[in-house]
Parts: C-alpha cells; structure tokens; sequence
C-alpha cells in the first residue's frame, strides 16, 4: 500500500517537478522574436551623430535599408539612459572600424531618447566610430519588435535577419556573425550558431 | 443520491461559464471614450481602444498597449491607429504586430495548436475533480451505511 501511495506520488511529482525546473530556467521577461530568417524591415532615419572617419556620414543624411543592400549590416538600438548599452558600446565601435572598407556597415538606433544627450553620452564614451540616427515614435524599433534596449540585429547582404542579440552584444559574436555573412569567408567553416549553443 | 448527481451537474455548467477565458480581456468594458471631436475620429478612437486591448505591452507585466502609460505602448498604440486610418482591418494590425514580436504581443492566445491545451485542460480537470469528489463521497456514504 504504501509502496503503491510512493509511486503514485512520484508519478504525479515528477513531471510537476520538470516542468518547474524548466519554467524557472527561462527569462519571463524574453520575448522570442519571429524575424531572424525574415526580410529585414525597410528604415530611412536621419543622422544626428556622424560617426569618425572612414565611417562618418555628416548628419542631417538619411541612411535607408536600401542603401545598405550588397552589405552586412550591424543595427543596434541604444539609448543613452539604458545602463548595458555602456558595456557593449566599446566592442560596437571597435569592431565597426576592425571591418572598415569591407562591405559591413554599422548603425546606432537612438530609442526613445533625444539627441543631445546622446551626443554627450558618446562623447563621454570616448566617441563612436560608426553613425547614429534617430527613430521618430520608434516607428523602426517596432517594426523591429524592439522591446527594450540594447537590441542588435545583423542583416546579411540579401537583406534578411540573419541573428537578433538581447541585451549587450561581444566582439566575438559580432566577428563571428559578420564573417560568416561577409562573401570572402563563404568557404569558412566557423558557424556561429556553436557559439551561443 | 439523485439530488448528489443533479447538484454536481450544477456545479459543472457553473464551472464551465467561469472557466471560459473569453471573458478575461472584455474589450467593450475597457473602452475610453475618445478626446477627439470629430464623430470620424471617436470612431477611429474607439476602434483603436478595441485593437490595442488585445495587444500585450512588451514592457510591462501582463498589460495592454492600451492600459500601459508608457513611452513604448503609447507609441505602438500611434502605429494601431495609423495603420487603422489607412485602411487596414483589426485582424491586419494584429498579425503585424505578430509579424514582429511573435504570438507573445496577443494577450489572448489564438485557439490553435498547442493552444488549445490551454482553453480545454481547465474544463476538463474541473469535471475530472468533481467527479473523483462524487465517487469518493458516493463510496464514503455506501462503506458509512453498509455497516448499520
């Protein structure tokens, strides 16, 4: 009787058990998205930072998803009241200049955010080598299910979703994106996929 | 006995009205009336009101663009009612914003799949217990009874 009671509970605790060791595993708080394998959606936003050469584009330009066909694109969207955005910001610019002059192009998203401070903020960061540009009502942020920030999305020559990083984003996964993407290293065999599991 | 079984029925249809998930999110019950004048733009108000009840803020906890005061809801609520103007259905603007944020921005989800798990289990756990309790009782009773 009382081995039968034993087994009966087990048999009633146990998957009770997995599935609470699996739902605690997760983020509550993370959205999966559905647009990695999508076209990327089309943008066309003004430049207020300009960036440093050999990346800058004078501000007041406007930068569209069209013109970046042919390239693979970096779109992170940052503010300068958002705290993880700090962390990523050196491996941002520093890999945005690392592939200058190959067809990679690197663009800030300012989200919900103004200008000025996020000029100060760069600065203050020690400058950003690449160009910033504004979202008015993050018209784009949500076309791109941004739900908060930092977001980065890496867009491959076709213009498709090739990959969307939550939260701060490394060199290495960058590098290791933007090489898989770029022509040249179509013979590579580094797949970025074993690198984030 | 019979009253027992009649009573439990009554129980489960009780249950089954409760248990109905349709209900959780009444959109005529959170509708504001519109700031604008126009009789047009009320319309568009309240047409806007009943899509973003329906979508799930992505930054807050269990809320809707609609109820949420913040910066990003107030902002996909912009992108409803413009979408709206232009001429696009409710069902349009819904599977936009699922186009971008996955089935994750419905705060009711869609009755298909997997889902469905989610709109039956309830009833039927609700009629499952109810009729343990009746047979335990019924057996509880008749072992209480036989020997007297």
């Amino acid at each position: 009787m009382n081995w039968k009671r034993a087994f009966i509970a087990v048999l009633i605790g146990a998957p009770l058990i997995a599935l609470f060791a699996y739902g605690f595993s997760r983020d509550p708080a993370a959205i999966p998205s559905p647009l990695p394998g999508h076209d990327a959606p089309a943008f066309a936003l003004t430049v207020f930072a300009p960036g440093e050469p050999p990346l800058m584009r004078p501000a007041g330009d406007t930068i569209r998803l069209a013109d970046l066909a042919g390239k693979v694109s970096v779109v992170n969207f940052w503010a300068s009241w958002c705290g993880p955005c700090r962390a990523e910001h050196a491996a941002l610019s520093e890999t945005a200049r690392h592939y200058a002059g190959r067809p990679a192009q690197f663009i800030g998203v300012l989200y919900n955010d103004r200008p000025a401070p996020a000029t100060r903020w760069i600065a203050e960061m020690g400058g950003q080598s690449y160009p910033a540009v504004t979202d008015n009502e993050s018209r784009t942020a949500i076309d791109y299910g941004v739900y908060g920030v930092p977001e980065t999305f890496i867009v491959d020559a076709t213009g498709r979703i090739a990959y969307k990083h939550v939260g701060p984003i490394s060199a290495e996964v960058l590098r290791q994106w933007i090489d898989s993407l770029l022509p040249k290293a179509a013979a590579g065999d580094t797949t970025p996929r074993a690198l984030l599991r | 006995m019979k009253l027992a079984t009649l009573a439990t029925v009554a129980v489960v249809t009780a249950a089954l009205r409760v248990a109905s998930p349709a209900h959780a999110q009444g959109v005529e019950a959170r509708s504001r009336p519109g700031t604008a004048a126009a009789p047009s733009d009320s319309a568009l108000e309240a047409r806007t009101t009943a899509v973003a009840a329906t979508l799930r803020c992505p930054v807050c906890q269990g809320e809707s663009i609609q109820d949420s005061p913040s910066e990003l809801a107030k902002q996909m609520r912009a992108v409803v009612r413009d979408r709206l103007r232009s001429g696009e259905t409710p069902d349009q603007v819904k599977a936009y914003f699922v186009s971008r944020y996955g089935e994750w921005i419905l705060l009711e989800p869609t009755m298909t799949g997997l889902n469905i798990l989610l709109y039956v289990l309830p009833v039927v756990l609700v009629i499952g217990g109810l009729a343990l309790v009746a047979f335990l009782v019924r057996r509880w009773t008749a072992s209480n009874s036989t020997p007297v």
